[in-house]
């Protein structure tokens, strides 16, 4: 009974991959662009969008990596929106799933707010600073964004085949910045039923990569949790747990004065935005419950091969080569 | 366990206010998403650019698209709110708004613990969060 239960769901699964992988939505989406607003009903693009995001939704959570991040560089690689329309949804859809998560993650404490506000100020700003660019570059030529995205896509996905992020990394001494901020704490490790205290080292450095972590999620909107979590457990020392919480929550502070660069130079289209919003959050509900019976490591995998494509696509489309087609 | 680790385990009381607000806000914002949409896509509300119009031009740049559409930017959109399309950005602009309405609990939260330092932090966001949302810097005219 359990073996046909788990069966029918590595189905489910592999169908979504399939959606994803082939992208027979995204052939579907080159079709219409010649025939676009012509016979289709008006649910069709909606909808199209929404089964794509749910998909991208349920293989986000699997493979542990934020909405944004796959998003962007698929939905500009395969649907015929243009790049301003699609970072503008992509902001959207991130920080629409770190509003839905925070308040969890507030409650129980595991999102640190001693740390997450310094880091926040800076990534929020740089963020303004980024959008403004990428948005400047988009308007002196699209396909150097194009290029600049798939080279950052690329990179991505090096830096998850490459960082190994520890559980609890070990601290010996905390240093005079994150002493001066008392950026430092305690949990349960639900697990363990273990009381663990934690503080950070290195948080200079720490915090100046945040400038860059900043900008990039501006400049593409992309999210930033493959970047954060790096750079909080690696660098600055803080648990894994602690790490993937406060970036969750960073990201409703940092994607939100981006979000807003973006809407107010009108690159958010609810056409586009709401039926991404809705089915990746939908998908992640679903990638939840499936987190269990799931393959997270293979899935890793696929989704790392599926990001390097997604970057080398976007690099191809903006260098205008058309060897990926 | 000793009584400091004990008072890090435990949340400000700001944070659990925080967190209370912003749950309310996001689903209140995603709900009205999923709502003024209906309204939009069902043809209830009628649209300021029509469905055929925005698939015919979301591959051109935003300058371009909003001449074509005639589509405003900044908060402009508020002058058409009674059409299907721009109703949507009510729920949109909650979720956005929501950072900036509960950073202001933080500040009241380290105002009272004399926390002078962090105080001074969620302030400088709240004021980096208004200046991105004002439109000041990322409404350029098309």
């Amino acid at each position: 009974m359990l073996l046909k239960y788990i069966k029918k769901w590595c189905l489910f699964v592999n169908l979504m991959l399939i959606v994803i992988f082939n992208h027979p939505m995204a052939v579907l989406a080159a079709q219409e662009v010649g025939a676009a607003g012509t016979t289709r009903p008006l649910w069709f693009w909606p909808l199209i969008l929404f089964v794509f995001c749910f998909a991208l939704g349920i293989i986000a959570v699997l493979a542990g990596v934020g909405g944004g991040v796959l998003y962007v560089p698929l939905v500009s690689g395969f649907f015929p929106f243009h790049i301003d329309f699609v970072r503008g949804a992509g902001l959207m859809v991130a920080l629409a799933g770190a509003l839905a998560a925070g308040p969890g993650l507030l409650r129980r404490n595991l999102a640190s707010l001693r740390l997450a506000l310094p880091v926040a100020l800076i990534a929020s700003t740089c963020s303004i600073a980024g959008a403004m660019l990428g948005l400047y570059m988009s308007k002196l030529n699209p396909n150097l964004v194009q290029v600049c995205l798939g080279a950052t896509i690329v990179g991505i996905a090096i830096l998850l085949i490459l960082s190994k992020n520890t559980e609890k990394p070990i601290v010996r001494k905390q240093d005079a910045l994150g002493l001066a901020l008392g950026i430092n704490g305690a949990y349960m490790d639900e697990a363990t039923k273990e009381e663990i205290s934690w503080k950070t080292h290195r948080t200079l450095p720490g915090l100046v990569l945040f400038v860059f972590i900043g900008i990039l999620a501006g400049m593409f909107g992309l999210g930033a949790g493959w970047a954060n979590i790096p750079v909080l457990n690696l660098v600055m020392g803080v648990p894994l747990k602690i790490s993937v919480a406060t970036s969750k929550f960073l990201l409703s502070i940092t994607d939100t004065s981006a979000a807003w660069i973006y809407m107010n130079k009108g690159c958010v289209i609810p056409l586009i935005a709401i039926p991404s919003i809705l089915g990746l959050m939908f998908g992640s509900f679903v990638g939840v419950k499936l987190l269990s019976i799931a393959k997270p490591k293979f899935i890793r995998y696929m989704v790392i091969v599926v990001l390097l494509f997604a970057g080398l696509k976007a690099m191809d489309k903006g260098l205008g080569l058309g060897i990926l087609g | 366990m000793n009584e400091q680790t004990q008072k890090s385990m435990k949340p400000m009381p700001e944070q659990i206010a925080y967190a209370n607000l912003l749950f309310i806000g996001a689903w209140v914002g995603i709900l009205m998403m999923i709502i003024t949409y209906f309204l939009y896509l069902g043809g209830i509300v009628s649209p300021h650019v029509d469905l055929a119009l925005i698939t015919q031009n979301w591959n051109k740049g935003v300058d371009d698209y909003l001449q074509i559409t005639n589509s405003p930017h900044g908060w402009a959109w508020l002058n058409l709110i009674n059409k299907g399309d721009f109703l949507n950005f009510v729920g949109i602009v909650l979720l956005a708004v929501m950072t900036i309405i509960c950073y202001l609990l933080l500040i009241a939260g380290y105002k009272k613990r004399k926390d002078w330092f962090y105080f001074f932090i969620a302030l400088m966001e709240v004021v980096v969060l208004a200046v991105a949302a004002s439109g000041i810097l990322g409404a350029g005219g098309h």
